[in-house]
């Protein structure tokens, strides 16, 4: 088991390198630099040569690249271009509100996404079933960016129902919330009933029912916990990172102050600092996550345990 | 058929259909057989001839939604199960009737000790007396699983087929039930283990007297087991006998072709006997007989009409125009 999580740890290390060489370089490829987007339009020459020079911008990219890796394995990751701060610290101060946000939208999408899947399987073609598999194919096909301005349109502008920007309130949650959980319910609900129908098929859910195990604990103790595995690896796998990327768009519809929005600022305004740090974080959490959900594997599942 | 006290449980006429996108299948066709009390009833017949949907309509644990017992009596005790709600029917599963699946593998759940699996009869049924795992313990003694004290905690997994399989079989008698129906209990297991299992069947029969329903299709293992055989063909039992008459006198086409196909011992044979074709695609059932397409002796009638139950003896009845008095 030491080893296994070994392993994994190297693997991640190596997988956030990897990310970070390749957005590196991506980035820098782009037709604009930071310097001429930063630069008022009456700027001269010189100016513009010497904010190149502070930033380290006129040194060879590979020169670049080599000066990053050692500081940034020192725990430097350079400073903002914008803000002069050390890009970290930037990060940082915005992640909580993204956080919050996070979770809030995690929970809902993991309570409705289970609760509808679950019951769905046990119900096939009931109208909780039905109804179900239409909001996941809607919440699956819909693209965040537009069910986010259509919800600002009628519930904001039209109703004036709920606050279409900002943070404050508990109200300010609902519609970035929702836009953001409508994928991972679509996919928890998906995937939770196939694997509980394929769960409620098998043999030791009728063995279960012949001892006569009462239908509740058929439901959650004998099918859930099979049925588990598959959809514990989607919620904190796979949705996690796909969460803190679509706050970057949901942020930035619904003017939250947190990461997704600063990224997407950054990346206008050519801050590679933070950019960089932005996709190195997430990488990090979704790598971390994933090595999470190898542990809970080996508690769920004796026969990884026991190997 | 008229219920004596040494009933225990009696089918009248029990039709078990599934509705499938392709059709209505009726996977059990008004069956009626009964079994007394300490008997040991072997069930033959072919894969897919409907005896695991026997066993299941009995439990009733037919399939949901698509299955559905749609017509008949199932009377356990003289109680007619059907009507029956699904907690009291909870309450006698796993207590006074009881069940053991086909393939250990699957049918034990593989994220739950088997100690949590064993104890689960008793939980449910409040019989806790003392410590559960104590009697998980003394469950798996009377199976004969070595080292119980230390397998109560190991997962499925970890377990022999032989061993698992006497597992499933403590699960289904941890509460001492009056009926166990045994589905293809030694099919998964290789021939020396099967003969080991069936001996502790036999065994917790006597010690039980429990009755047993033997499902099977292996004629060898009902000739160990049980006293009186109903063969199965097509979702109908088409004939029953005490299991001596059936070996020496088979009546029913069928149940002579299964017989014929059994080698027997220092008997040499150029090729081993098999029944000709293939069982009648549930879809589309015969409208007369439904052994007749594949039958010897089958005769204009036999496609016609179905043939009603002939009694031979006491005890002894086919369903067949061979014997048909008219």
């Amino acid at each position: 088991m030491q080893g296994y999580i070994l392993k994994r740890v190297l693997i991640a290390v190596f997988t956030i390198f990897a990310v970070l060489t390749v957005v590196f370089f991506v980035f820098r490829l782009g037709p604009a630099d930071p310097v001429s987007v930063m630069l008022p339009p009456n700027a001269t020459p010189q100016d513009a040569e010497n904010l190149t020079k502070k930033f380290g911008l006129d040194q060879p990219l590979g020169i670049q690249y080599v000066n990053y890796l050692k500081n940034a394995s020192q725990g430097d990751f350079g400073a903002s271009f914008r803000f002069g701060e050390p890009a970290l610290r930037v990060v940082f101060e915005r992640f909580p509100a993204t956080l919050k946000l996070g979770m809030v939208a995690f929970t809902v999408s993991v309570i409705i996404g289970l609760a509808i899947g679950i019951y769905s399987a046990v119900k096939p073609d009931s109208i909780v079933d039905r109804f179900g598999r239409v909001t996941a194919l809607a919440g699956m096909s819909l693209p965040s960016f537009w069910v986010g301005v259509m919800l600002i349109l009628f519930f904001g502008v039209t109703m004036r129902w709920l606050p279409i920007a900002g943070r404050g309130t508990l109200l300010h949650y609902v519609m970035p919330a929702f836009c953001l959980s409508l994928y991972p319910i679509a996919l928890i609900t998906r995937l939770s009933r196939s694997s509980m129908l394929d769960a409620l098929k098998s043999d030791y859910v009728v063995m279960a029912r012949i001892k006569g195990v009462p239908e509740f604990y058929v439901i959650l103790l004998h099918a859930f916990k099979n049925a588990s595995i598959p959809v514990i690896t989607v919620i904190f796998g796979v949705l996690s990172g796909l969460m803190l990327g679509s706050t970057v768009v949901v942020e930035y519809i619904f003017s939250w102050p947190g990461i997704g929005r600063l990224v997407m600022e950054s990346y206008f305004a050519r801050d590679y600092p933070v950019v960089q740090v932005f996709v190195i974080f997430v990488t990090f959490v979704v790598v971390t996550l994933n090595l999470i959900v190898d542990i809970i594997y080996a508690y769920i599942d004796p026969r990884i345990r026991y190997q | 058929m008229q219920t004596n006290q040494d009933t225990l449980l009696e089918l009248q006429d029990v039709t078990t259909t599934f509705f499938t996108k392709q059709g209505e299948v009726r996977a059990v066709d008004g069956v009626s057989f009964s079994v007394n009390k300490g008997e040991v009833v072997g069930l033959v017949g072919e894969s897919g001839c409907g005896k695991s949907v026997t066993s299941l309509s009995i439990m009733r644990l037919v399939p949901q939604p698509a299955g559905k017992i749609v017509a008949g009596k199932i009377l356990f005790n003289s109680e007619d199960l059907m009507e029956k709600t699904n907690e009291e029917m909870r309450q006698l599963r796993g207590d006074r009737l009881s069940m053991i699946l086909q393939d250990p593998m699957v049918a034990m759940n593989q994220l739950l000790t088997v100690g949590t699996q064993l104890g689960e009869p008793y939980k449910f049924h409040d019989k806790v007396s003392g410590s559960l795992r104590d009697m998980c313990i003394r469950l798996l003694e009377k199976v004969k699983v070595p080292a119980p004290e230390s397998r109560v905690d190991d997962y499925p997994f970890q377990f022999s087929g032989g061993m698992s399989q006497r597992a499933l079989i403590a699960m289904g008698i941890a509460n001492s039930p009056d009926l166990l129906i045994a589905d293809e209990p030694t099919t998964a297991l290789d021939v020396t283990i099967a003969a080991q299992v069936l001996k502790l069947m036999k065994e917790i029969q006597k010690e039980t007297d429990a009755s047993i329903i033997l499902i099977t299709h292996d004629l060898a293992t009902v000739a160990q087991l049980c006293t009186r055989v109903l063969v199965m063909y097509a979702g109908r039992i088409v004939e029953t006998a005490p299991i001596k008459t059936f070996y020496k006198h088979p009546a029913h086409p069928y149940s002579m072709g299964l017989i014929r196909s059994v080698p027997v011992l220092g008997r040499p044979v150029d090729r081993l006997f098999s029944i000709e074709g293939q069982p009648p695609s549930l879809f589309a059932m015969p409208k007369g007989c439904r052994f007749a397409p594949r039958c010897n002796r089958a005769e204009k009638r036999c496609f016609k009409q179905y043939p009603p139950e002939t009694r031979l003896e006491a005890d002894h009845s086919v369903a067949c125009w061979l014997y048909a008095e008219d």
